[in-house]
């Protein structure tokens, strides 16, 4: 698993090589987008940071996480992960930035952590999407879209728990 | 969030805590913008060359097959479905700038078949719930922000991340064809 980065690396950047792309002026081009994505997403990072931490100190989370306990022992879900799976059906940069802080605090390479990491680049913000999709062509009745991708979201979480757990405990 | 966390620290006298955990909150998230900023520039520099490279291309000759079968009540050839091909191969390598617009594309051309304009079609449905899960073989952003934190291993979530989005996808195109039955066809 170690080799993943590394061996991709150098299989995109050989075979752009081989098919006759400019690979370092492409390299450098799409360099540029990543760092104007990093420039767009950092405030909302800031904000979320700075609410999640605040909530936390106030002893708020405990209180919210407490109140769902029921629910979430059900489905055993970890407490830790809460806060994280609160914000991302509604907002992808928001999640983003409360997964940089369950990382932070839970370790990177804890469960919790990779459960939150592999939830994130699985999922999708499904309120955003169906809405501006829908929105675009002016479909008003949207019929079983949303409880469809929320079972799916729902599926989705469950086996990002189950797998997790099973691959690195 | 914030007016619930001072309201909090107020009645329970934590004020104190909250004061420093502002200014900590700050200084942490700029660490974390500066390590992220270098793995995305060079996560989204080698991304470029794969899809210049033409990778997207061949993987969405692969992936056609399955496509068509999934979207099996639109014309197997044209736009509706080259579209829906470019916005899975595009989220595959997560250029979520590639993938909205030719999204958006995949649901007009979908819009175009469909009978009945201010309803959803099946077909728009399942265009959905792939969208709502995008299997996603580059998670740049994630092993970005894996790797600024110090992670041993940021790339470790790849397959795990495909496995989940698969299952979810299957699920909801279960939930789909549950659901089509009663709604008739459109």
């Amino acid at each position: 698993m170690v080799l993943v980065i590394p061996f991709l690396l150098l299989f995109i950047l050989s075979y752009g090589q081989i098919k006759g792309v400019k690979v370092y002026d492409t390299f450098i081009e799409g360099a540029k987008e990543g760092m104007m994505t990093t420039v767009r997403i950092f405030p909302y990072i800031l904000a979320m940071l700075l609410a999640v931490n605040m909530l936390r100190a106030s002893r708020g989370l405990d209180l919210i996480i407490h109140i769902l306990r029921p629910l979430t022992g059900l489905l055993s879900v970890p407490d830790e992960l809460l806060p994280f799976l609160m914000m991302k059906p509604l907002s992808g940069s928001g999640a983003l930035g409360i997964l940089a802080d369950t990382l932070k605090k839970n370790g990177v390479d804890s469960l919790v952590g990779i459960i939150a990491s592999t939830i994130m680049s699985s999922t999708e913000t499904i309120f955003y999407t169906i809405t501006v999709y829908y929105g675009s062509i002016g479909v008003k009745n949207i019929r079983h879209t949303l409880v469809a991708a929320l079972i799916a979201d729902l599926a989705g979480i469950m086996a990002a728990i189950i797998i997790c757990s099973i691959l690195f405990t | 969030m914030i007016a619930l966390a001072i309201a909090l620290a107020a009645t329970n006298g934590n004020l104190e805590v909250l004061n420093k955990e502002i200014f900590a909150s700050l200084k942490s998230s700029l660490e974390l913008a500066l390590g992220l900023l270098g793995s995305m520039m060079l996560w989204c520099g080698t991304i470029k060359v794969a899809e210049k490279s033409g990778m997207l291309k061949k993987l969405g000759k692969l992936i056609g097959p399955i496509i068509r079968l999934i979207f099996h009540d639109i014309p197997k050839e044209g736009e509706a479905i080259g579209s829906i091909t470019m916005n899975i191969t595009s989220n595959m390598f997560g250029l979520g700038n590639a993938a909205t617009p030719m999204g958006l594309k995949a649901i007009s051309e979908l819009q175009k078949l469909n009978n009945n304009k201010n309803t959803a079609s099946n077909a728009m449905c399942r265009f959905l719930v792939i969208n709502s899960a995008p299997i996603c073989i580059m998670p740049s952003t994630v092993i970005s922000i894996r790797a600024s934190l110090g992670s041993n291993n940021p790339g470790v979530i790849i397959l795990p991340s495909i496995i989940v989005s698969i299952i979810a996808i299957i699920t909801g195109l279960i939930c789909c064809r549950i659901f089509e039955g009663k709604g008739g066809i459109y």
